[in-house]
């Protein structure tokens, strides 16, 4: 299958500092790609990098297209949806207008949209008119994901959305996006910190340290491999 | 008991006008986070292009129509000209950079069209209504604010782009990551806080006369409204506002020498600021470090 998505020796930069130190990465065409490491190993600089939110060199090719040179918004019309650290929920606005902002520069109706994500959040019609910073920290992360949605992506970058939730709400949503995943075709790059869950449902899988890719293969061969397992997931 | 809502009724006249002001004050400083301290002198610029069209013969409609397209305009060329480029750097460099927009506009307008005070149309009647009680003056410049206010709610609340502006105002970084392109909707604040500021000028002008200097104590009094209603809260600016042109009228009324009525300004600004920092609206700012 083709690559949607390919890093080739790519650096980042905050300041003069640098802190990815030439990442080579591939998402497949509707595939699930995990990003694994400890905390400072560069997992969301790489998302950030791919997203022109820092300093980057090096060749970064999304569908045919070269996004090193491109500003975030640009970034974001070609169909790329992050969903950064912290979600990046407009707490002010209601559940509702977030999904219309998700809907604002992409192609397509808003409202039919909007109905497709309130048939895979259910809580979210519930929800429509509140303030979205009144949500549960999970149904934030759905709402999160269901923003992102609303751009039509063809890529889904997720940062931690299992950050800060309880163990069975996470896999509730990593169910969603499994399912989404499948049924709309669009492929997705993870970061994840749970790397068992990670490892379960992605294809293949990059492990970083401070700024380097050490391992990279496919999701199983990195969930057997005994050093991984000792380090990552604990048994 | 007839001259206390006589008061009232022409305080809040002026605090329409001071609402506006400080509706546009917030709009920049939610932006942005910065005040913008030539609000008040792009105004009064605003309100000599306005002079201009009407002593050209204009209908005042028509120029004032004329004149808010063109503060929006100039509003959005004033951020991609001079506030753009400290965008990055640190507020005080942002703050400093207004200022002189204040000394660049007063100075100009005194040059192009002297200091000297100039008498501007009302497009009201001067006649009273209710037996004495109000102005036509008054009413229409309510009337004027309140549907101002009323196009700009709307805006905000049932289109696309109003919707952007409001994202990318509470969150840029994630606005940009929607596809909101944020430095234009930054852009199009500013030229909606020199339209609004547009029309504070014009409707204050026939009252206070036109001079380089005549916004200098509108926009204190703005910026008390402002920090009243919370500094982040634009329906706590108009509230704010209407505060403000009350109590200054009613305490230069009763209490002391109309000449001190601006101390009275900064007298609430003090009292704001130890009791109550976020005002009656605004939201305490909570920074994670």
């Amino acid at each position: 299958m083709a690559a949607i998505l390919e890093l080739r020796a790519v650096k980042a930069f905050y300041g003069q500092s640098e802190v990815l130190h030439g990442i080579d990465l591939a998402v497949e065409e509707a595939g699930m790609t995990v990003l694994l490491g400890a905390n400072g190993a560069g997992k969301t600089t790489t998302l950030r990098a791919i997203c022109g939110m820092v300093r980057s060199e090096g060749e970064i090719a999304f569908g045919g297209r070269r996004l090193e040179r491109c500003s975030t918004e640009q970034i974001a019309g070609f169909g790329v949806a992050h969903v950064p650290e912290g979600r990046g929920t407009f707490i002010g606005l209601t559940v509702e207008e977030n999904l219309r902002i998700g809907g604002y520069a992409a192609a397509g109706r808003p409202d039919e949209k909007m109905q497709l994500m309130y048939g895979y959040f259910p809580i979210l019609a519930q929800r429509r008119r509140q303030q979205a910073g009144a949500l549960s920290g999970g149904e934030q992360q759905m709402l999160a994901i269901a923003r992102a949605l609303m751009m039509s992506p063809r890529l889904l970058v997720l940062d931690e959305p299992s950050f800060g939730l309880a163990p069975r709400i996470v896999e509730a949503i990593f169910g969603i996006v499994e399912r989404i995943r499948r049924e709309q075709r669009v492929s997705v790059l993870l970061v994840e910190q749970n790397a068992s869950l990670a490892l379960e449902m992605a294809d293949r899988a990059y492990l970083l340290e401070t700024g380097y890719v050490v391992t990279s293969g496919s999701a199983k061969a990195l969930a057997d491999d005994p050093q991984i397992r000792r380090s990552y997931l604990g048994y | 008991m007839h001259q206390l809502l006589q008061q009232i009724f022409s305080g809040l006249a002026a605090g329409a006008v001071y609402a506006s002001l400080a509706l546009a004050l917030v709009m920049i400083y939610r932006a942005t986070d910065l005040v913008n301290f030539a609000q008040g002198e792009m105004a009064m610029f605003s309100t000599y292009i306005a002079w201009t069209l009407v002593d050209a013969g204009l209908p005042f409609w028509a120029a004032f129509v004329i004149t808010l397209a063109v503060s929006f305009v100039g509003g959005m060329a004033i951020e991609r000209i001079v506030i753009r480029p400290v965008e990055n750097a640190p507020i005080l460099t942002a703050v400093v950079v207004t200022i002189g927009l204040l000394l660049i506009f007063n100075a100009t307008a005194g040059w192009i069209y002297s200091y000297t005070l100039q008498e501007f149309p009302s497009p009201f009647p001067d006649r009273t209504l209710f037996g004495a009680l109000m102005t036509t003056r008054d009413v229409g410049v309510i009337v004027v604010t309140l549907v101002m206010l009323a196009a700009l709610f709307c805006f905000f609340r049932f289109t696309a782009t109003g919707l952007a502006m409001r994202a990318a105002a509470q969150n840029p970084e994630s606005a940009r990551l929607c596809g909101v392109r944020v430095g234009r909707m930054l852009a199009l604040g500013w030229g909606f806080a020199a339209a609004i500021g547009a029309v504070a000028g014009i409707m204050v002008a026939p009252v206070l006369f036109l001079d380089p200097n005549m916004m200098g104590g509108v926009l204190l009094y703005a910026f008390t409204g402002a920090l009243l209603g919370g500094i982040t809260s634009p329906v706590g600016a108009v509230i704010g506002g209407l505060i403000v042109g009350v109590t200054e009228n009613l305490v230069g009324t009763y209490l002391i020498a109309s000449q001190l009525k601006l101390t009275v300004a900064l007298i609430l600004i003090i009292i704001v600021l130890v009791f109550r920092p976020n005002g009656l609206f605004g939201t305490a700012v909570v920074r994670r470090v």
